[in-house]
């Protein structure tokens, strides 16, 4: 039995009409672009399960589009989204599609600046708008964007998680969960660290310093502020 | 922290305090925040609660696949026009405002998922409409948000508040049994009378099925946020009145979880039965998504 906030029963403050299918999506889209920054021209978005099949009634595009643009799932922007990219210059596309064997409420994200391929996350609404990152170009990750969370590419190298983790320690930066993925021994992986406090850009920086680390990429924001 | 209504009632007669009080003591644990930071981030659900019940009453709303829209307008129009309802003013009022929150939802305006959004009309409704009737102040309105939220915490522990797990009784049941205790609280009755007007109130909609049409949350859900209100309304009047629920509060919980788990999926919120599979609704369903 989990001990429920009041306003895990009562909220989240959000655009309709699904809590799933609006909020969780635009809640993707956020982190999808906290995952690759904001330096993008256009954006492909694969459609999945009932994302894929339901995603205009529920205005899941409008919510996605929002997502991207940076906008929290309350915001009451949210349903002209689509126009607002469109003035801003940024193409966006749907596309429905069978992503395999997730959950029904799943959209791939592909990101693209002057048509090169920037990042690709893979992301799912699992209810109550609350949403899981499962895949960051071709990584498999597990986070739902609830904690801070440290996202890097390195080179698989003995000693790397230690250099990383000292960075944290020395800023009092208490670890909640890790995982550490590679495309095979020696070669490029990729790292997710969710922690209890935010991360600072000084800690980002250090991080960077590391020679083995190809990027680092953190998301500072938390769901239950009052 | 109460676990069960039971445990809830205990608490507030050793402590001689009520439900809404439980409530708020145990979030300031569980969030680490004061009681005055906890009263204002409700008073903001109660705001945009006020706002979408009232913004369907006068201006026509239309749902984004046209599907619903124009009834909250239409009761309202109707209280206003007729001088003798059948129901009277304060159940037509209250159906007209859940019907504001959900044609407001369906048409992606904001609201507050209470406990989802698909029954975000029945809570708002109901509340508002009571503090009308029993003239008490938005004070009044956010301890009773609190008192909701607490049967809505036992309900999510030992049951669903899912319509994909449950089915409607788990949403507008759920909503419906959070608003018959806030209102008991809101009108001076006991703990007791709260959990009792709950137990009516999730009783009275025990199997309810979830059939959206066409898989979306506009119809039938916004009418059966209009009957979950008026049942919540109506479980607290008789709660009022000294009516006891045969069926203890947590053990109806119990059911309503069971009922949920014995429902085959197509009536929790596939749209593969009930209303969403009748000939109607397969040809709205066709219109919806061929445009």
């Amino acid at each position: 039995m989990d001990n429920y906030s009041v306003f895990d029963i009562l909220g989240p403050i959000m655009i309709g009409p699904s809590s799933s299918h609006t909020a969780g999506a635009a809640k993707i889209g956020k982190l999808a672009r906290k995952i690759s920054g904001n330096d993008f021209d256009s954006v492909l978005f694969y459609l999945h399960g009932s994302f894929a099949k339901t995603y205009k009634g529920h205005g899941t595009d409008r919510a996605l589009v929002a997502g991207i643009l940076g906008m929290e799932p309350y915001d009451e922007r949210l349903r002209g989204s689509l126009k607002i990219a469109n003035k801003k210059g940024i193409k966006v596309k749907f596309v429905e599609t069978d992503l395999g064997y997730r959950h029904p409420n799943t959209v791939k994200i592909v990101f693209y600046k002057k048509g090169k391929k920037q990042d690709e996350i893979i992301g799912s609404s699992i209810g109550g708008g609350n949403v899981i990152i499962t895949n960051i170009n071709g990584y498999k990750v597990e986070f739902t964007g609830d904690y801070p969370t440290l996202i890097t590419r390195q080179y698989d190298r003995p000693g790397i998680i230690s250099k990383v983790t000292a960075i944290f320690a020395t800023n009092n930066i208490n670890i909640g969960k890790m995982k550490v993925n590679r495309k095979g021994k020696g070669q490029e992986a990729s790292m997710v660290i969710e922690t209890d406090s935010e991360i600072p850009n000084e800690a980002i920086k250090k991080i960077l310093q590391i020679n083995e680390i190809i990027s680092a990429r953190a998301i500072n924001l938390r769901k239950k502020e009052v | 922290m109460y676990n069960t209504g039971y445990e809830l009632l205990k608490i507030t007669k050793e402590k001689k305090i009520k439900i809404s009080d439980v409530v708020v003591q145990n979030e300031c644990k569980v969030l680490e925040k004061s009681e005055s930071e906890i009263r204002n981030k409700m008073k903001e659900n109660l705001k945009v609660m006020i706002e979408s019940s009232k913004q369907g009453l006068d201006g026509e709303i239309k749902s984004i696949s046209g599907l619903i829209g124009g009834d909250a307008k239409r009761v309202n129009d109707y209280i206003n026009t007729k001088k003798t309802t059948i129901c009277g003013n304060t159940l037509n009022k209250a159906m007209a405002r859940a019907l504001s929150c959900s044609e407001i939802n369906a048409a992606m305006g904001k609201i507050i998922a209470a406990p989802t959004a698909g029954s975000c009309g029945i809570l708002p409704a109901s509340i508002i409409t009571s503090a009308e009737v029993l003239n008490l102040d938005e004070n009044a309105m956010i301890n009773a948000l609190f008192t909701a939220a607490g049967i809505g915490q036992i309900i999510a522990k030992n049951a669903t508040l899912s319509g994909a797990e449950g089915g409607c009784q788990a949403e507008c049941g759920s909503a419906s049994a959070m608003a018959a205790a806030a209102i008991v609280e809101m009108a001076g009755g006991t703990p007791e009378m709260s959990l009792n007007a709950a137990a009516i109130a999730l009783k009275n909609i025990l199997g309810l099925v979830c059939d959206p049409i066409a898989g979306l949350v506009e119809a039938p859900c916004a009418k059966r946020n209009a009957s979950g209100t008026v049942n919540a309304m109506l479980a607290a009047d008789l709660a009022l009145a000294g009516v006891k629920s045969i069926i203890p509060f947590d053990e109806v919980v119990e059911a309503m979880y069971n009922v949920g788990k014995s429902l085959p999926h197509e009536l929790r919120e596939t749209a593969l039965g009930g209303v969403a599979a009748t000939k109607s609704g397969k040809e709205i369903e066709n219109n919806i998504f061929d445009k």
